[in-house]
């Protein structure tokens, strides 16, 4: 078994409307003045460290807990997982 | 006749309706902790308003998966009135209790004002006395209240007759169809964002007006018909 850091990004539907990341559009970043940026969505990120076989294993199993324990409310987001092996990271 | 009130860590209007049922409406009422599981005894449930778990992750969702909910569950399959307010319907709709989701108001800010609401459904214990549009004074404190589910949800709710309360000539989140509180198939749990047990004293309000203590009486009308 080797560890595994599996981030989480949680992120609403893509129908579901952002008013936090609209606002940080068009009251911060358009104001300052960067009018190349087009949208934001704001999403949120669970950094887990999981002990696993592999990072299929890893990814796997994070992804069932948070099926289960609704780590994301599927009537209005989305879930995917990104891993890394601590140990390769690590070098 | 006995009201139990479950108290999460975090709860904080547990002892608001705890006062209106036993000093306003002089009915038994409990305070029941998250991790008893059991409820027997009772003959209706209340999940109050706060701050469960301080809305980690999400609100109501780690309140959600505690030890009590799994005897609330079962009650609520056998008929039981369950009335969950503000942070209560958040832990009813987590728990899979009444579907949809409560997302942040869409004006971002935590809004605590007085509102109106109208009765939409007379088909739950909390408001069979009540008339259908009938309106009801009284305010709402939340940041994550805006009702969301998706249009065939919201088509079943409508035909079911299962959106009980609608904000009137408001809108102080968002929400979609203007839902404040929503109903089971069944019609015995009922979760609602603004607070009843704010609006059941005339001294409490800017209004002078009790309206929302005709939620709680239509409750115990409902039990009384029930022996």
């Amino acid at each position: 078994m080797e560890k595994y850091l599996v981030s989480v990004i949680i992120e609403n539907k893509p129908y579901i409307n952002d008013p936090e990341g609209e606002t940080i559009l068009k009251d911060l970043i358009a104001k300052g003045g960067y009018n190349t940026v087009k949208a934001v969505r704001t999403a949120k990120m669970l950094n887990i460290t999981i002990e696993a076989r592999d990072r299929k294993d890893a990814e796997d199993s994070v992804k069932k807990l948070c099926d289960e324990l609704r780590i994301y409310n599927p009537v209005v987001s989305n879930c995917r997982v990104e891993s890394v092996n601590v140990a390769e990271a690590r070098n | 006749m006995k009201i139990g009130i479950i108290v999460f860590p975090g709860s904080n209007c547990d002892k608001d309706v705890h006062h209106v049922l036993r000093n306003v409406l002089h009915v038994d009422a409990d305070f029941v902790w998250h991790k008893q599981d059991n409820l027997q005894g009772y003959d209706a449930i209340v999940l109050p308003g706060g701050f469960a778990y301080g809305d980690r992750l999400r609100a109501g969702v780690i309140a959600a998966f505690s030890p009590i909910m799994k005897e609330v569950r079962r009650l609520a399959g056998e008929g039981m009135p369950i009335l969950g307010v503000c942070n209560g319907f958040q832990i009813l709709v987590e728990s899979g209790l009444l579907p949809g989701a409560l997302m942040k108001n869409n004006s971002l800010k935590f809004v605590c004002r007085w509102t109106n609401i109208t009765v939409e459904s007379n088909r739950t214990p909390f408001t069979h006395t009540l008339k259908p549009k009938q309106q009801i004074r009284i305010p709402v404190a939340n940041q994550e209240g805006r009702y969301y589910a998706d249009p065939k949800t919201i088509e079943t709710l409508e035909n079911n007759n299962q959106i009980v309360f609608k904000y009137h000539d408001d809108d102080p989140n968002g929400s979609i169809s203007a839902i404040a509180g929503i109903s089971n198939e069944q019609g015995n749990v009922v979760g609602m964002m603004p607070h009843p047990e704010r609006a059941s004293e005339s001294v409490l309000s800017p209004f002078g007006s009790d309206d929302a203590m005709l939620i709680f009486e239509s409750l115990l009308d409902y039990l009384d018909e029930q022996r």
